[in-house]
């Protein structure tokens, strides 16, 4: 089947001012690549400040006018020009993003959903999607301030949800929310995916990503260091060093801490950025690293777990 | 409703010790001013000339021989009964000559208020909306120009250019010289207010420009924008539907706040052009010791500021959800 989403190689930097008015390319996300299926929800691992965020911007075509992107994202068949991503979004690429402050503050909820159309037909069906997300027809006269933090979150989906898309980005969907209210969430995001949309979930959360993704994308400073099925996680069968210590950091898998911390941008040279925490590291790892695949899946490491 | 008629009361009562201060402040800096109000008035090679009975006869009627604490209180004595006071330059009421200067001057400044406001924001919005390009480069550095430009210079360029080369406007006044009372019309008063209203106007959109390029610059930056361009929406229909409505707040501050800058601004304007308002009656009471009348047209225009701020605290709680909705649940 056609992949939804496809994107190769993306590498995202922005200039800013160094000394004086030298200026300087960081780079943020690096050599990034990503599949996704109809049907399939993918998620995006990694803890903040991995860049995550911006792989969504970059796919619509969102980011800050001092970012330059590279490499190749291919929607639906087609190049995703910024021309086009100008075009399809909001319309076949839906973005449901963190939280309410995403909301305009100063505008009732039913407005926003309508996106500035009164029409009867606009009216009824932002009616009809938000008791989708068992919001009552209140919530329509509702300001943002006036969502609990459950409410916004499903006001935002269903934001997504009054457009028929074939994408649906969500940005960290469950910061905030309780352990039910959560599930909650990420099922309406599953049920998306089910009737052929393909989910793209950015999350921090990598136990909570399990529960409905189909694939997942392990995400470090920048940089994409695997991407295997959902299952491998469960099975064990995992590749790169820091999935492992992602995976064991989990308390129901031991709560075990490493030591270091996560380099922000910019400070990653050529090699693995997590060379320098990896317990396995080799002075090769500072050179370049090839993303193979490697035991069904795909690992950016010299040295992966498991294989023959 | 209950709410808000606590916070009107609460303002009122904080509006009379505002007043009460402000009129006791001119009149401490009326008191220690040098001028002496014989000399100013009369003139002294009038006093040269006048025997010693005179002299007396118009210190008293100027009230050098009153001890300030007795003059302060018997003005506000008088003041609480709803007496202003007769100025003693103009030999009128006080009620009377602010009531008729403030006439020709509420045509001047509410021209430039609803002017600069106006324009203020539309430049504003457009600049902030539109921040590091061209256009913006170009409203703020006009902004700059004007915001370092004192009023009073501007004034007379403008009567210069306008008035005494081009001879399009009349180089002062607030009606054609020597016409009856009774036959000029309001396109006179209009001709005659024009150049003065313009002067204040090009003064007042600057402050108010900057202020609201910078709240638009920062929605521009905020979350909800970018998700509007993340559902598609155009900048055109951004800046229509998210922008303004969220400008909307701090611009009703700024334009109301604006009503002191442009009653300030219109004493150095009205004395340039000669207009008969109540910022040059200002002027000529403070320089000519005419105490009822300072005192009068202090508390009046520290009234008329104070009511526009009030006026966009209230607005805030019709216009702000967040108020109206908070307090209408409580």
């Amino acid at each position: 089947m056609e992949p939804i989403l496809e994107v190769k190689d993306l590498s995202i930097s922005f200039t800013q001012y160094g000394r004086g008015t030298k200026q300087v390319l960081l780079p943020v996300i690096r050599d990034l690549s990503l599949t996704i299926a109809p049907g399939q929800v993918v998620a995006v691992v990694g803890s903040s400040g991995s860049g995550k965020s911006l792989l969504a911007h970059g796919i619509l075509g969102i980011l800050p006018y001092n970012s330059h992107m590279a490499g190749e994202i291919t929607f639906l068949g087609q190049p995703l020009t910024p021309k086009r991503a100008e075009k399809v979004r909001g319309k076949e690429i839906v973005l449901v993003p963190q939280g309410v402050t995403y909301l305009d503050p100063l505008m009732k909820v039913g407005p926003q959903i309508r996106k500035g159309r009164w029409d009867q037909s606009a009216r009824q069906a932002s009616r009809a999607v938000l008791e989708r997300y068992g919001l009552g027809a209140d919530t329509e006269e509702r300001y943002p301030f006036e969502l609990s933090g459950g409410m916004a979150r499903r006001v935002l989906i269903a934001t997504a949800a009054a457009e028929t898309p074939k994408l649906v980005i969500a940005d960290e969907p469950t910061p905030g929310l309780d352990a039910r209210s959560a599930k909650r969430v990420l099922g309406h995001f599953r049920e998306m995916a089910d009737s052929g949309a393909g989910v793209l979930l950015i999350t921090h959360d990598l136990e909570l990503a399990l529960t409905i993704a189909d694939r997942v994308a392990v995400f470090y400073a920048g940089e994409t260091v695997e991407e295997a099925n959902a299952a491998d996680f469960t099975a064990g069968k995992l590749r790169h060093p820091y999935t492992r210590a992602l995976w064991n950091a989990l308390p129901q898998n031991g709560f075990v801490p490493i030591p270091g911390a996560q380099p922000g941008p910019g400070e990653v040279g050529e090699g693995c950025p997590f060379a320098p925490r990896c317990p396995k590291q080799q002075p090769e790892c500072l050179g370049p690293v090839p993303y193979r695949e490697w035991d069904g899946g795909l690992v950016h490491c010299l040295d992966p777990e498991g294989g023959e | 409703m209950k709410h808000r008629l606590m916070f009107t009361g609460k303002k009122l009562i904080r509006m009379a010790l505002l007043l009460l201060g402000v009129s006791l402040a001119a009149f401490l800096l009326m008191s220690a001013s040098p001028l002496d109000p014989l000399q100013t008035n009369v003139g002294q090679a009038a006093l040269g000339t006048m025997s010693q009975e005179q002299i007396a006869k118009l210190e008293d009627y100027w009230g050098a021989n009153t001890p300030p604490v007795e003059r302060y209180l018997g003005w506000l004595g008088d003041f609480v009964r709803g007496d202003m006071g007769t100025s003693l330059l103009y030999r009128q009421p006080v009620s009377q000559v602010i009531g008729q200067r403030l006439q020709n001057s509420l045509w001047l400044m509410a021209f430039a208020w609803v002017i600069s406001g106006v324009l203020g924001l539309t430049l504003g919005v457009l600049a902030g909306a539109n921040r590091g390009k061209p256009v913006d480069k170009i409203i703020r550095g006009y902004c700059w120009l004007i915001s370092s430009t004192p009023a009073f210079w501007l004034a007379l360029v403008l009567l210069v250019v306008f008035s005494v080369w081009l001879g399009l406007f009349p180089i002062g006044l607030s009606v054609p010289i020597g016409a009856d009372a009774a036959s000029v019309t309001l396109a006179d008063r209009l001709y005659h207010a024009f150049l003065p209203a313009l002067t204040l106007s090009i003064t007042g959109v600057a402050n108010i420009a900057m202020h609201t390029r910078e709240k638009m610059a920062d929605i521009m930056e905020s979350d909800y924008v970018l998700f509007a361009k993340a559902r598609g929406e155009s900048t055109r229909s951004i800046v229509l539907r998210h922008g303004l409505r969220n400008v909307a707040l701090p611009a009703i501050t700024l334009q109301f706040a604006s009503i002191s800058e442009i009653f300030g601004g219109s004493v150095l304007v009205e004395q340039v052009f000669s207009y008969p308002g109540l910022g040059q009656a200002a002027v000529n009471a403070g320089l000519g010791s005419d105490l009822p009348l300072l005192l009068g047209i202090t508390v009046v225009s520290a009234a008329i500021v104070f009511g526009g701020n009030l006026i966009a605290d209230l607005l805030y709680g019709v216009v702000d959800p967040k108020i109206r909705r908070g307090v209408a649940r409580k």
